[in-house]
């Protein structure tokens, strides 16, 4: 079934859209990542404009991410206070990230720019968590190895400002969590992606969130983080659809639920180990792009450059 | 080569210039389309209007074959046609051209190959082929080399199916009757549609006619482009809204399934 998209001005099919749409939302549900640097991808394959795919991309992610949160939210694996706090750092450096993303534009090498940083920041995450949880995983097929402790203590237990995360069953300073929150907000805003898969290793390695709260967390912010986005786009570019979005969300929202309990029957190492096999296999994809010879080397575009 | 083609052409068509000139048209033309509106709605898949008309004679015809040409071209829009090269290893774009304005459909449909009905002068006059359309004045020169950029252009946009030529397409019964069906893409641009029609003799056009056709969304989708147009800031935070609904709708009615 054909349907046309008012504001991409192409015409598409529905079930397509919708099944994208969902297994993305299954992604979103089973390991808390937005989902962004998913669907983005795959809308410019099927022909949607670049901005275009951006801009509703953040939309879709909201519901799916809201969908995601309600899920969450019935087994307590919310930390609202931590999702607060990385927020508020993730506000400051979105805003740092726009600027920043404006004078790359008025360069002419955003495209570029935001390509590197998907191919340096999956690769380095995918191939950071990739080694690490299946270490974890091996260890835990040999019961006769050392005993590893959920976090060690280090120098971030040493700084001031410390503040009670009751759901996560930490007690540390505001820094990290605030500085963590700037950091994704800020690669967030320059890749134009909720930054989940930035910010559930982060959570998960520098904070020593347990995993089962992490995913509900990360949903939580990401929320506002897509929020702000789209509306930013629907302002200043109008490039957000709202056709479009409604179908990739009716498939996104009922993936993220069936992701979401698929995601209780896993274990947290092999939910680690599948994350950040995709999150590699994105990185490589984006990367051949960059490296194998187009066929086409001309791209037509319309408007004229700033 | 084509070039010399054309000015060989141009050159046998000067004569039948110069005996027919100042002389009232012998032929004109009469004709319709299937549909002078195209509505884009939900379901839109691409379009198919039907061209048709005669040629009217009031005198019998003179000697040798007519021939005709029918170009449809959608609204102009200023476009940026950019280059990938090879650097440090990675293909990036590199060099950019911008094209003034360009026609976001354009499909020329004929009765027998361009080269051989259609002078390179008439063509000139006429603006017929898809390059003489293109207007590439004032190309930042940003790029040392602009022609081989519209080209890329042309080449793209008719691997896209905007641009396209239909030689020998036209079906003409007895030098009198032409007709010829023109596919309008799924991804069609907003605005008037200019269909053209002429007719050629010896390589000249001896006649032609303009018929409009109007493209435009309708219903839900003109209400949503509009509202994204004129309330921009509603449009984001309606956007979110039914996000966020639907978000907790799938969630609510998981719940009551389990």
């Amino acid at each position: 079934m054909q349907i046309y998209l008012p504001i991409a001005e192409v015409s598409v099919d529905a079930f397509l859209l919708f099944g994208i749409g969902g297994v993305v939302g299954f992604l979103s549900g089973m390991f808390g990542v937005g989902g962004g640097f998913l669907i983005t991808p795959l809308l410019f394959f099927i022909g949607v404009p670049p901005a275009v795919a951006v801009a509703t991309g953040a939309n879709q992610v909201v519901a799916s991410s809201v969908s995601g949160v309600l899920a969450q939210l019935k087994r307590k694996a919310v930390d609202f206070r931590m999702g607060l706090v990385l927020l508020a750092g993730g506000m400051a450096g979105s805003g740092v990230g726009i600027w920043v993303f404006a004078w790359m534009t008025s360069r002419g090498q955003v495209d570029l720019f935001v390509q590197l940083s998907y191919v340096v920041f999956l690769g380095l995450i995918g191939a950071m968590m990739l080694q690490e949880s299946l270490r974890a995983f091996l260890r835990s097929r040999k019961p006769s190895g050392p005993i590893r402790r959920a976090h060690v203590h280090n120098w971030v237990h040493g700084l001031p400002l410390k503040m009670k995360f009751r759901a996560s069953g930490l007690y540390i300073s505001v820094i990290p969590p605030l500085m963590v929150g700037a950091l994704v907000g800020f690669l967030a805003a320059i890749m134009g992606v909720g930054g989940g898969f930035i910010m559930v290793p982060a959570m998960i390695y520098l904070l020593g969130v347990p995993t089962k709260v992490v995913i509900g967390t990360s949903l939580f912010q990401i929320i506002f983080v897509t929020a702000f986005t789209t509306v930013m786009h629907a302002v200043t570019s109008q490039t957000v659809d709202m056709m479009l979005a409604l179908i990739l969300i009716f498939g996104g929202v009922i993936g993220a639920q069936i992701g979401a309990r698929v995601g209780l029957r896993l274990k947290a190492e092999q939910l680690r180990i599948l994350l950040s096999l995709l999150v590699l296999s994105v990185s490589l994809r984006i990367a051949a792009d960059l490296l194998i010879r187009p066929d086409e080397l001309y791209s037509v575009m319309p408007g004229v450059m700033p | 080569m084509i070039g010399r083609l054309a000015l060989a052409l141009a050159l046998m068509a000067f004569p039948v210039l110069a005996q027919d000139g100042g002389e009232a048209p012998v032929e004109t033309i009469v004709s319709g389309l299937s549909q002078n509106r195209v509505s884009i709605t939900a379901d839109f898949d691409g379009s198919e209007i039907l061209i048709y008309g005669a040629v009217k004679r009031e005198s019998p015809a003179p000697e040798g074959r007519v021939e005709v040409i029918i170009t449809v071209e959608g609204p102009s829009t200023p476009l940026t046609v950019r280059r990938k090269d090879r650097v440090w290893g990675i293909w990036v774009n590199n060099a950019a051209v911008n094209v003034d304005r360009a026609p976001s459909f354009y499909a020329v449909a004929t009765t027998g190959p361009l080269t051989e009905i259609l002078s390179a002068t008439d063509n000139l006059r006429h603006g017929i082929t898809i390059d003489r359309v293109i207007r590439a004045v004032g190309i930042t020169a940003e790029a040392d080399a602009s022609e081989i950029f519209i080209e890329a252009m042309m080449r793209v946009r008719t691997a896209d199916g905007r641009y396209r030529l239909m030689e020998g397409r036209i079906q003409f019964t007895e030098q009198t009757l032409f007709r010829a069906d023109v596919e309008l893409p799924a991804n069609l641009t907003e605005g008037i549609y200019k269909v053209r029609m002429f007719i050629l003799r010896g390589g000249r056009v001896v006649a032609d006619q303009e018929r409009l056709i109007g493209v435009r969304k309708e219903g839900l989708e003109r209400l949503i482009f509009a509202m994204s147009q004129q309330q921009p800031l509603l449009y984001g935070l309606l956007s979110l809204v039914l996000a966020a609904l639907s978000g907790w709708a799938a969630s609510a009615a998981f719940r009551l399934i389990r």
